[in-house]
């Protein structure tokens, strides 16, 4: 997926080539550079990749999505791309026609709840909804009495609470409180939050290692360009060394996130070996976020930490991905009960199942 | 450029799966009928000559490789799910991995068509053992550094000088080794050195065994006198011999077991903390199982590119990184966690044996293959800073 090599991110990648140069995006403080990017995004149907035509879609396949989306995250776009792809995709597993206009999902934390009560109103906090504010309609995954069901609901009913997460994006607090949605219907038999959040750690994943590779990409160039000691920087060996790391975290994110990708867009349904590729995907590229924004810094010295350069834009946001949908010490938490309920010798077979 | 670090989610096809299943039914046979215990890593009988033939017998010596040698033409990814089980289960495969991992498909390239209907059958029935002769007193990861002489003389090479650090020696039928025949030149400091095939248990070599820190003998020190080589016994290119041992590395680097050398450590973590573990120790093992498969994805993904006949240097490089440094790792991690395990845990004292085996290997981890300062060099050239 590193490279385009299917129409989707191709088209995708000519977009925001032209609409979101990240040296142009920085120099933008009125942020005028939103409305056309998003304007491209969803004329050329991206934005709806995940729903089929008869839902409003444009049907593209599971595996094409998440390729657009590592994309995304080589951009480190601050549109709600990814957010409008999943509510998109959690309103057609209720098959519920998707609406145009920018979306995102709730909740975004397996620790919050949206309830659903006896005369079909909605209610529930949900906080670090990333574009709620932007949001014109709201997916949202809810419990009833009678189990999961998904709702399409109007941002205009909801109180939101603007909030900032670490990459200076929204990051909001939704509430509910006896809203009625537009539409409402069961979620599919099996279907659950978990489900939800694994979708959406994964599509966090890819952003993140997409984030990864430019912020190498960058690194590695800036250290050919700078000049320290009377030598290039990209000479030095401990530079040359920490550059490798990075790397190799770069690599490491991007091959944890296609790989869980890929185990999604191939799986019948969300199985231990699908939860095994999606968790550790999160945990993974959220440690590699960590220690390869580190070394991107490093190399980058003073300048990389000024707003006028653009690696906070891929920094930042990695950093703050790591939050969306479960953090990566939920999901080691909940990787490493599911590991010791299957037993000791059941670890291997289930590593070493694809 | 970022393009050179694609890790294809590749997926091992149904007759990999098939083919571990075996492997696993064989394996549980052996170690039902007392062959080795997987739960012991540090056992003394490392060398398990009857053990080796058994496996032999099964076909899974020299897969890859063309029948006529004894090979069974299999792919690359069915290789990669034996060496897989092979090493979580512990087994003593000390007498057969090099051969055929490395010598095997050096020989199967540069040997002379006589030596490769003599060695390479025998590697597939398990019979003989393999040491590779790289480093030398004073050189290590700097093979350029090699003098270990081999001097032309009628029908043959005089071998002069010691090779060090090499695994299995004192067990192996046959070496490996790099020589040099021409020194260096200004150009070209890689030039001068060839590779042989070199008979073991001849007068003209003795081995000296080395100790490790773990207890155990597997390191040696060879000493050459005088040592005859014929001239069939050359492996390729006289003087050529950088680029032929370079280009094997991948295989080296990328496999199950630089990252599967101390797994052993986790599974019997998972055992202690029992099905339900308090928070703590569920976020570690968490964290470990996510590195851990993540590793295996990328190296599996590796091996697909063998399979199809790429040659990735800096991938393989990666893989050997942050896998030999997970491993290194994951005894003192596991340590970290089972300073909470209940004393009442069955297997307490099996986790503790292995503790303390594993810690004392975890130093060599970073080093075998090719340190991780040479690696990341590796890594730095494929990305153009050097």
């Amino acid at each position: 997926m590193a490279e385009s090599d299917n129409i989707i991110v191709e088209t995708a990648e000519k977009i925001f080539a032209d609409l979101a140069d990240p040296q142009t995006i920085n120099n933008d403080r009125k942020d005028s550079w939103q409305a056309p990017l998003w304007q491209a995004l969803s004329e050329s149907g991206l934005t709806l990749s995940w729903v089929p035509d008869d839902l409003g879609g444009s049907g593209a396949s599971l595996a094409d999505g998440f390729a657009l989306l590592n994309a995304a995250g080589r951009f480190a776009v601050a549109v709600p791309l990814a957010e409008t792809m999943l509510a998109g995709w959690l309103l057609t597993q209720a098959k519920i026609t998707s609406p145009e206009g920018e979306m995102t999902v709730l909740p975004a934390s397996p620790r919050d709840r949206i309830t659903l009560d006896a005369n079909g109103a909605l209610s529930g906090r949900a906080r670090g909804v990333p574009f709620a504010k932007a949001a014109k309609h709201f997916a949202v995954l809810a419990h009833g009495k009678d189990g999961a069901s998904i709702a399409l609901v109007d941002a205009a009913k909801a109180r939101i609470e603007a909030g900032l997460n670490v990459g200076y994006d929204h990051s909001d607090t939704v509430t509910l409180d006896k809203v009625q949605p537009v539409a409402i219907k069961p979620a599919p038999k099996g279907f659950d939050q978990t489900n939800l959040m694994l979708m959406g750690g994964v599509a966090r994943s890819l952003q993140i290692a997409g984030a990864l590779e430019s912020m190498l990409d960058i690194s590695v160039r800036y250290s050919n360009e700078r000049v320290a000691f009377e030598k290039k920087i990209s000479k030095f060996q401990a530079v040359q060394h920490n550059l490798a790391r990075l790397a190799g975290e770069s690599a490491a994110a991007l091959a944890a996130a296609t790989s869980a990708a890929d185990a999604i867009a191939n799986a019948k349904s969300f199985d231990d070996e699908v939860y095994l590729e999606a968790a550790s995907a999160k945990i993974r590229c959220a440690e590699a976020a960590e220690k390869g924004g580190a070394i991107a810094h490093q190399v980058h010295g003073a300048i990389g930490f000024t707003m006028e350069h653009i690696l906070h834009r891929y920094s930042l946001r990695a950093l703050a991905w790591r939050d969306d949908f479960g953090s990566e010490s939920h999901w080691a938490v909940e990787l490493g009960k599911l590991v010791a309920s299957r037993g000791a010798d059941e670890l291997w077979p289930l590593v070493a199942s694809r | 450029m970022t393009a050179a670090l694609r890790f294809d989610p590749i997926r091992l096809p149904e007759k990999c799966e098939q083919l571990r299943k075996e492997v696993r039914a064989f394996l549980a046979e052996e170690i039902a009928a007392g062959t080795f215990d997987p739960h012991k890593p540090n056992r003394e009988d490392i060398d398990a000559p009857e053990f080796s033939r058994r496996v032999g017998a099964k076909g899974w010596l020299g897969m890859t490789w063309p029948k006529k040698y004894g090979g069974q033409e299999r792919s690359f990814l069915e290789r990669y799910v034996v060496t897989e089980e092979m090493r979580v289960a512990n087994a003593p495969t000390r007498r057969f991995f090099v051969a055929d991992r490395q010598s095997g498909p050096v020989l199967l390239k540069y040997a002379p068509e006589h030596i490769k209907m003599d060695i390479l059958p025998r590697i597939c029935r398990g019979e003989i053992c393999f040491a590779i002769g790289m480093s030398e007193p004073n050189s290590g990861s700097d093979l350029f550094a090699a003098k270990t002489r081999a001097t032309k003389t009628d029908g043959g090479y005089l071998i002069n000088g010691t090779k060090i650090w090499t695994s299995s020696a004192h067990i192996a039928d046959y070496m490996i080794a790099i020589f040099r025949t021409s020194p260096p030149t200004k150009e070209n400091r890689r030039h001068g050195l060839t590779q042989f095939l070199v008979k073991m248990k001849q007068p003209g070599i003795q081995v000296n065994p080395i100790g490790q820190i773990t207890g155990q003998y597997e390191f040696n020190e060879v000493v050459f006198t005088d040592f005859f080589v014929p001239d069939d016994h050359v492996l390729g290119e006289v003087d050529g011999a950088w680029k032929q041992a370079t280009s094997e590395l991948a295989y080296e680097r990328s496999g199950p077991e630089r990252f599967l050398e101390t797994y052993y450590v986790l599974t019997e973590l998972v055992r202690a903390v029992g099905p339900n573990p308090d928070t703590r120790s569920a976020e570690g093992i968490g964290r470990l199982v996510a590195q851990l498969h993540t590793m295996r994805r990328m190296s599996v993904s590796v091996a697909g590119m063998l399979e199809a006949g790429k040659e990735p240097v800096v991938e393989a490089s990666i893989v050997k990184d942050i896998g030999t440094v997970w491993e290194q790792q994951l005894p003192h991690r596991v340590r970290d966690l089972a300073a909470f395990v209940e004393e009442t845990a069955t297997n307490r004292e099996t986790l503790e044996r292995q503790l303390d085996f594993a810690i004392k290997t975890a130093p060599k981890l970073t080093i075998q293959g090719g340190t991780t300062e040479v690696l990341r060099g590796i890594i730095a050239r494929g990305l153009g800073l050097r």
